[in-house]
């Protein structure tokens, strides 16, 4: 992982910025590459060093299903919980711990072609929220979030084979 | 219902007159022959009639000349007509499989004709089957074949195919010799290899009967692939194995030594990839054949058939195996062939292939039917019938759940108990094992009419029982299902975050296990492959964002159509007014849907409206559309569908549909286009913010020198003025130069045309569309099709829409073409029209400066 690390990190500075990233051209392809980005960099950091990137990295790990023991589920990052918690960064970026309309737009636009017109985000998006919101406060909680979820399978969905 | 009975009652007819002309045929084969022993000199008469003519006959009953053609299209238009009726009524091929049915009513016909003649003059000969029903259905499923799903479980396929078949076989005819030793079966005269021929014969998963079951029960597509690629491959196996045991049968028990055992094992390897070579060589000559076979479109589909069916009977030549020969032959060429041939084409062979392949299924299926019913192959032993029964089926589910708990080791994501379970029980034998059954020697094999008898039984086991059980199985095992249950919009659009996010996430760590090794071949392809295969023209539309956007388009404007026509022709023929209506409507109709969207909303969406009519065809049909449909059903529906069209593909899924009913189009390759330039826009954006005041004029220079070489090499000594503030814009984006230089050069070019929008926008604020033709090189402005330009009543001056400019040509293949003016042979109507509209060449561009930084 250090190795990988010693790649990224291109002008040898121990951690990582933002250039280094964008380097790698497969993130200007991925629509959230930049929201990706920014979930590496903690509270406004500017760089990441070695230890966050790996704490960052380590959501990814297939969780372990042998183990059935709930409490220490909670505390390894990979876990189902942790898993959805970074996703839900992912979205809010404001890190308010809801997801607002705007919010989900944003995404939404990166998300979605050029075809879809500021109308139909707006209905995608308010769509979006009424079918997850629970409490009409017209925002998404995380715990909401993770009970729209609960059907999908995150752990398939999140995980990367080589962090075993 | 009652045109039904009418049809079964033609049936019925039919096969009585087929069964009585056989019958006829026969004697008038007996009494013309006599006659001929008779009179030789009348030979030739004596086809005609049952002996010398007397008089000129005016009509003669000619059917010696033309039996065998009649009763094969008879037989053709009887198996397709029991097709008929059984899809008729619906509700029954929810429960019960149509190969379920198909196999019944050919035993119904099977009891008419044995009714009728007392001996069974038709059934399933295996050279019928081998050499004319099963190549088109296997050229079918690997020209349809969903290439990246397959080789991404290749592994899991390919274990399961070779170590899965061999395992079948010889644990069943192991076992049956076993029970054969310990008496369970009673007298019978087959030997341990006889038993293991046997064995081999059975242990064939069937891809017709997979592909006939699974169809219609749409599990989960890791599942499907697995199974079905196992049924595709494992004839390597089979044939291997089957060819094997039959030569050790002849040759005797005593003369099988290590050296022909190992024989045996060097001869699968030779079969299985001499005929995957086989395959590959045809499908890169169908891929070339089909680079240059521009002028003759119309016949070009047919290239694919012949070939294909060629690469079938080379390999069945060179006694290899030819199932996989075809397969391998539609998996290879079906890129290059969709590339290279004109969409008409393609559309032709998609559709042949489907006709042809169904076609067979069913003659196979009804022929599977009636061949049962016939006296002289039934011989029952009790034991021998339900033992082999039963151990196919143990023997089946041991090996998937072994096999498959050894692969769980290696995969990301292990196959569920419960996936096992389906692919176990998704085992399914049927036409492949029966033809071979009945290629048995009988001279060397005395039991011949058991095996076959048994080969039956299994069959219509496995399909027919298993077939109506798959379905409810899979409910009941609550097996992960393909076609997606009603998500909700918030699962969807994080599902499709995940996708991204894994992606980006290995692009960060740079080790991607498959992945790895997908980019090694993607890059060997490119750089090999393509440039040989692939149509020059067609390779350059390789990213082509306007051709995704022109079928986009014709999708638009058929259903536009269709709409128009539904609602009265009137309306769509008042043309000017139709559109006005049409805006008036869908903004009233709007308001009516979704009360909640703020009114000015739609104005803004009016102001679009006059300044690109052009939204029409493709923005506001769908809008359209989904307002007829709120009105018709709930909102979700529209929102739901309208993320499903719209979301971005990640590069790790493609949208293709495997069932015989069902074909979509694939559009990732413009998402990818619009996500880099969008990404591409937003770090404009962000060091746009940064650098706005620094324009050094050497930085300047530097950027559009090394844009003269870009454009200089693409454009071939076309040269073009640029305007003085597009420089300004150059300083902006030099900052980002170091990454550019780690894209390909396609980035350069998009941030060429990209940038007019997004500075005009904040430095000069100009809206004006009739102003953007100077800034823009005019050739390409070529790209835009005619009904964006018509927008405009000056034609003289084509002002692009916003749609137009975000979808400008930005990669580098697209750039060349535009020094080009190729004919294209795809969308021919808009280039022709645009070729007209051939704006004057444009000025030449300043001599670049000698300060250059490269």
């Amino acid at each position: 992982m250090f190795i990988l690390f010693e790649s990224l990190d291109r002008d040898n500075r121990g951690c990582l910025s933002p250039d280094d990233f964008e380097a790698l051209g497969g993130l200007a392809m991925n629509p959230i590459g930049g929201r990706i980005m920014e979930a590496f960099f903690s509270s406004g950091q500017d760089t990441v060093d070695f230890s966050s990137f790996v704490r960052i990295l380590a959501h990814f790990r297939p969780t372990d299903r042998n183990r059935n023991k709930e409490g220490a589920q909670q505390e390894l990052p990979s876990s189902r919980t942790r898993k959805l918690k970074f996703a839900f960064q992912l979205y809010d970026m404001d890190r308010d711990g809801k997801i607002s309309r705007e919010e989900l737009l944003q995404v939404l636009r990166a998300m979605l072609g050029l075809q879809v017109t500021e109308e139909q985000l707006q209905s995608i998006a308010e769509r979006a929220i009424q079918e997850a919101d629970l409490d009409k406060d017209d925002a998404i909680s995380f715990d909401e979030f993770k009970k729209s979820l609960e059907k999908t399978d995150i752990d398939t969905k999140m995980s990367v084979s080589f962090l075993k | 219902m009652a045109t039904l009975w009418r049809f079964t009652l033609f049936l019925c007819m039919l096969l009585m007159a087929c069964g009585g002309l056989s019958l006829a045929s026969k004697e008038a084969k007996t009494r013309s022959s006599q006659t001929e022993t008779g009179t030789h000199n009348t030979t030739e008469e004596g086809g005609h009639g049952a002996g010398p003519i007397t008089t000129l006959p005016i009509v003669t009953w000619k059917w010696d000349h033309i039996s065998v053609q009649y009763l094969v299209a008879l037989w053709v238009l009887v198996c397709w007509l029991c097709k008929l009726l059984i899809e008729a009524n619906h509700n029954v091929t929810n429960y019960i499989p149509e190969s379920a049915l198909l196999i019944c009513s050919g035993f119904i016909l099977g009891g008419m004709i044995w009714g009728a003649d007392k001996v069974q003059t038709f059934s399933l000969n295996p050279t019928v089957f081998f050499y004319f029903l099963l190549p088109q259905i296997i050229l079918d499923s690997g020209y349809h074949m969903p290439n990246k799903l397959f080789f991404t479980n290749l592994g899991a396929i390919l274990i399961h195919a070779v170590i899965g078949t061999c395992w079948n076989a010889a644990s069943l005819g192991l076992s049956l010799w076993g029970c054969h030793m310990g008496g369970a079966m009673g007298d019978l005269d087959i030997g341990l290899l006889q038993y293991l021929l046997f064995g081999s014969l059975m242990a064939a998963v069937d891809p017709v009967a997979v592909l006939a079951v699974f169809d219609q029960v749409h599990v989960n597509e890791v599942l499907f692939i697995i199974v079905f690629g196992e049924s595709l491959l494992n004839d390597g196996v089979t044939v291997v194995l089957f060819n094997v045991f039959d030569a050790f049968v002849s040759l005797g028990g005593g003369r099988i030594n290590a050296a022909e055992i190992i024989k045996g094992i060097v001869s699968f390897f030779v079969v299985a990839f001499g005929g995957s070579l086989v395959g590959i060589a045809f499908g890169i000559l169908i891929s070339l054949l089909t680079r240059c076979t521009k002028n003759i479109q119309i016949i070009e589909p047919g290239f694919i058939f012949v070939m294909g069916y060629l690469s079938y009977l080379t390999a069945e030549m060179l006694s290899l195996s030819a199932i996989l020969s075809t397969t391998f032959c539609g998996v290879l060429c079906q890129k290059y062939v969709r590339a290279n041939m004109d969409e008409s084409s393609v559309q032709t062979v998609k559709y042949a292939m489907k006709v042809f392949a169904n076609g067979s299924e069913t003659i196979i299926f009804v022929f599977l039917g009636i061949s049962a019913i016939d006296k002289v192959i039934w011989v029952w032993n009790t034991g021998f019938i339900l033992l082999t029964v039963f151990f196919v089926f143990v023997y089946r589910f041991i090996g998937v759940f072994f096999l498959q708990w050894i692969l769980n080791r290696y995969r990301l994501v292990p196959v569920e108990l419960m996936d096992m379970v389906i692919m176990s029980y998704g085992g399914l034998r049927g036409a492949v094992a029966y033809g071979l059954a009945v290629l048995l020697d009988e001279k060397k094999i005395k039991e011949k009419n058991l095996m076959i008898c048994t080969t039956l039984i299994v069959v219509y086991f496995t399909v027919i029982l298993q077939g109506i059980t798959m379905k409810p199985l899979v409910m009941w095992l609550k097996v992960k299902r393909a076609a997606v249950a009603e998500v909700s919009l918030l699962e969807k659009i994080t599902n499709k975050m995940f996708n991204h996010t894994l992606v980006a996430i290995e692009d960060i760590s740079g080790q991607i296990g498959d992945n790895y090794f997908r980019s090694k071949w993607r890059h060997f392809e490119e750089k090999w492959m393509t440039p040989f295969l692939m149509k020059p023209s067609a390779r350059k539309k390789q990213d082509d964002v306007f051709d995704v956007f022109h079928q986009l388009n014709l999708k638009d404007a058929m259903e536009y159509v269709t709409e128009g026509e539904r609602r009265g022709s009137l309306e769509f023929v008042r043309n000017d007014s139709a559109i006005l209506d049409f805006k008036k409507k869908l903004e009233s109709e709007y308001t009516e849907a979704m009360p909640d969207i703020p009114p000015y909303m739609i104005h803004d969406d009016g102001a679009m409206f006059t300044m690109g009519r052009d939204h029409i065809p493709s923005v506001s049909l769908e809008m359209h559309e989904q307002t007829m449909k709120a009105m018709r059903e709930p909102e979700a529906v529209d929102v739901h569908h309208l993320l499903d069209q719209h979301l971005y593909k990640s590069r790790k899924q493609y949208r293709h549909g495997f069932s015989r009913s069902d074909f979509k189009i694939n559009r990732d390759e413009k998402e990818v286009q619009e996500i880099f330039q969008r990404t591409m826009r937003n770090r404009l954006e962000s060091f746009k913010s940064a650098k706005m005041g620094v324009s050094p004029p050497k930085t300047l220079v530097k950027y559009s020198k090394k844009e003269q070489q870009e454009k200089v090499k693409t454009k071939r000594g076309n040269k073009h003025t640029l305007p003085p503030f597009t420089e300004l814009i150059m300083s902006l984006v030099k900052s980002s130069e170091d990454e550019i230089r780690s894209f390909p050069k396609a980035s350069f070019l998009v941030f060429f045309p990209f940038d007019f929008s997004v500075v005009l926008k904040i430095l000069s604020g100009i809206e004006n569309p009739a102003f953007m033709p100077d800034l823009y090189p005019t050739d390409l402005l070529q790209e835009i099709p005619p009904w964006l330009a018509e927008g405009e009543p000056d034609s003289s001056m084509v002002a692009p829409s916003l749609r137009a400019q975000a979808n400008l040509p930005n990669s580098p293949m697209e750039m060349h073409r535009l020094g080009l003016l190729p004919a294209s042979t795809r969308s021919t109507d808009t280039k022709q029209m645009n070729n007209d509209q051939l704006p004057p060449p444009p000025t030449p561009p300043p001599p670049p400066p000698p300060s250059g930084h490269m």
